[in-house]
């Protein structure tokens, strides 16, 4: 059985259609590249997984591991396994990084029947994790995101992703505002949780990303459908060739 | 009592005339400044709301009858202030226990008081010409609820803290209704910090929910030149209370002063804190967070009153408003005309939890001089949706992720305390509320 399954899927947002029967399956182990023109809908895409109040849902149906993902709540979502990368992380001040970890985790935890982890146990995978990604400690001590740059709110999202060890990551333009260096340390935090039971959606606009999060399929989408499904190499077509092409294909 | 000024009287101000006649002469001490503020009282009724100052909180209205006079507290009464104040052990603070508005030595304690430190009785030192003198003094106000105040006090602390004495432990001062029939307490307190002292007073007011009480607390501080002081007032009464609280501060030159109104609990509140600032150089940090739900009213007053210039104010308001409940504040900075390089900031925020609460907030600036920095801000609005959804996409369910936002906001005015005990006290005290309301 396929991982997600997405089928139909229809949304609109205040009244304006955004997604339009969109198709796509990711199978568990699978990364897949999804590639479109501004104001397509990838964020959309993502922000409906992930079970964001204000996207409609007007038609169409989403499977995760078989069961519809779209009857859950937003945490119930997490602890089942759907992680999204956000776009633009958003900052919580007063709400200290360390704080948020340990309750999203030990939230996810319970609500699966496992114990909450102990704070020295809980401490060594933070700091862990924290390392292989070059987040400092001092970061960890402030509130969530605030006062982070642009490319330090990317990893404390890569950050989350790898305390959490969800089924399906969803990253959303992660590396978007990621300088050279960043952009390697980020990737190689992503396939480092590559697994044979674990599944990626990658948007991106960059073929750059795709050359280190090497993807098993690339989608485009275009006006709120998938246009064109392809192999990595579609990735490079794209570059060169830009989206006019499916732009038209959907509109005629 | 002048008729055609005030035809009609309620029920309440009709019992308290009538508790005045009956009982003045057993109230200790401060006959004529007693009789005077009675007349200031009659003469002007229960605040109510077309008085400015009273406009959110109607007090004639709220307050349907005054309860007789609190009894001394008996035997059973005493026993159930045993562990008053408990909640508080981790400050380690020197306990002072009022039961019923009674000061008691036997369960305060008293032993070992530090060089410069002296606690006294209100109901024994009201006789003493020199507190009399000072009472009603520290900042004048014709106040109507300082006045009932000042008219029928019984008792509270009349504390001292010499030049230069720096008090290791903070004063606690614990102000517990022990239930029994319905009562009414009227507590007046000073406190005197002398010239480059340093003391911490926190005032916790305490009684069970099911208790039908009226409270009636003043406390006149003064912090002398060069001291630095912190007061910190928990009101924490019972759900059934009626709380009325007048706080009259003068601080002096170069001194440095920080308050904190924690308000969780009580039927009607009123925080009137009134701060004259009459020395240059003093720095100071006013602050408070009020919890409320159900049909629970809060308010909070403040009147910063810069006489001398060169005084920096920061002044940070919170209140989480939840069900029905209504927060009022009402904040107003005063620069005189010599004041000259005051800055003042006063900031008040309103979270609403529910789409009945109400916030309503009421900043003003007077301001003579004119090369201050003075300004003030105040919003109300609900939590962020797209920050709760952030927390959970990350797995916390809504009510935790509430808790958690709501938390970080009280948490803004909280982390002023400079008391790391009392800091995680007060978040202790936020989580037990969040809590109950889940
Ligand atoms: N709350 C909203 N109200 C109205 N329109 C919206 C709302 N959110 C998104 N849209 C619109 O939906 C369309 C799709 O937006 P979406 O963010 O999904 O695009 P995207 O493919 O992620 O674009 P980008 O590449 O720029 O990130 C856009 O036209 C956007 O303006
Ligand atoms: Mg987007």
């Amino acid at each position: 059985m396929a991982l997600l399954e997405i089928k139909n899927l229809h949304v609109s947002v205040d009244g304006k259609q955004i997604l339009n029967g969109l198709d796509l399956v990711v199978e568990n182990g699978q990364v897949a590249a999804i590639m479109g023109p501004n104001g397509s809908g990838k964020s959309t895409l993502a922000h409906v997984l992930a079970g964001k109040a204000d996207y409609e849902v007007t038609q169409g149906q989403v499977l995760f591991d078989g069961e519809d993902l779209l009857a859950l709540a937003p945490d119930e979502r997490a602890a089942k396994g759907v992680f999204l990368a956000f776009q633009y992380p958003l900052e919580i001040p007063g709400v200290a990084t360390m704080t948020f970890l340990r309750t999203a985790l030990n939230a996810q935890r319970k609500k699966r029947g496992q114990e909450e982890l102990s704070a020295p146990d809980f401490n060594r995978r933070v700091f862990d994790a924290a390392g292989k990604l070059g987040i400092e400690r001092d970061m960890l001590r402030r509130g969530v995101n605030v006062g982070f740059s642009g490319g330090e709110k990317k990893r404390n999202e890569v950050l989350q992703m790898a305390l959490l060890e969800p089924r399906l990551c969803v990253l959303d333009e992660t590396d978007s505002g990621l300088d050279i260096d960043a952009l390697k340390v980020v990737s190689e935090g992503v396939n480092r949780l590559r697994a044979p039971n674990r599944a990626f959606v990658v948007i991106t606009h960059y073929q750059r990303l795709l050359d280190h999060i090497v993807p098993d399929v690339v989608h485009v989408l275009s006006r709120g459908r998938i246009a064109r499904t392809g192999g990595k190499e579609l990735a490079h077509e794209l570059e060169a060739q830009g989206y006019a092409q499916y732009q038209e294909a959907v509109a005629s | 009592m002048n008729a055609e000024l005030r035809p009609i009287k309620t029920a309440a101000e009709t019992a308290l005339s009538a508790a005045f006649a009956a009982q003045k002469a057993q109230l200790p001490g401060m006959a004529s400044a007693r009789e005077a503020a009675f007349k200031r009282f009659e003469a002007a009724g229960l605040p109510h709301r077309r008085v400015e100052d009273w406009k959110y909180t109607d007090l004639r209205a709220l307050m349907r009858e005054a309860k007789p006079l609190a009894p001394r507290p008996d035997a059973v009464a005493l026993a159930r202030a045993k562990n008053a104040g408990a909640a508080f052990a981790a400050v380690e603070g020197r306990r002072i226990v009022l039961v019923d508005g009674v000061f008691i030595p036997e369960l305060s304690d008293l032993a070992a008081l530090e060089p410069g430190l002296s606690i006294r009785s209100m109901a024994l030192a009201a006789g003493d010409p020199a507190i009399a003198e000072r009472l009603g003094h520290v900042v004048a106000t014709d106040n109507v609820a300082v006045a009932l105040n000042t008219a029928f006090m019984a008792d509270g602390v009349v504390i001292d803290v010499a030049e230069r004495a720096a008090l290791t432990r903070p004063l606690h001062l614990v102000a517990f209704n022990s239930g029994g029939a319905p009562a009414s307490v009227f507590t007046r307190s000073l406190a005197t910090i002398g010239k480059g002292a340093r003391a911490m007073l926190i005032e916790s007011h305490e009684g069970a929910p099911g208790n039908d009480y009226q409270v009636n607390t003043a406390l006149e501080l003064t912090v002398g030149d060069e001291a630095h002081v912190d007061h910190v007032k928990i009101t924490g009464e019972g759900a059934g209370a009626l709380h009325v609280s007048s706080l009259m501060v003068a601080v002096g030159a170069h001194a440095r002063f920080n308050e904190f109104l924690f308000t969780a609990g009580a039927a009607v509140v009123r925080n009137q804190l009134f701060v004259r600032f009459d020395g240059e150089g003093t720095v100071a940090g006013i602050r408070g967070a009020t919890l409320l739900n159900g049909r629970e009213h809060a308010d909070t007053t403040l009147v910063a009153d810069h006489v001398a210039g060169d005084c920096v104010a920061r002044e940070v308001f919170k209140s989480v408003l939840d069900g029905e409940s209504r927060g009022v504040f009402q904040g107003k900075i005063i620069v005189r005309p010599h004041a000259q390089k005051t800055d003042s900031k006063m900031a008040a925020h309103a979270l609403l939890l529910s789409e009945e609460a109400e916030a309503d907030s009421k900043p003003e600036l007077e301001i003579f001089a004119d090369d201050v920095q003075c300004g003030h801000g105040s919003t109300a609005g609900a939590l962020d949706d797209d920050l709760l959804f952030y927390l959970k996409a990350r797995g916390i369910p809504a009510k935790e992720a509430e808790a958690l936002m709501i938390q970080a906001f009280v948490g803004e005015a909280i982390d002023g305390i400079e008391h790391a005990g009392l800091r995680d006290t007060l978040i202790d005290h936020v989580a037990a509320w969040l809590k109950k309301r889940s």
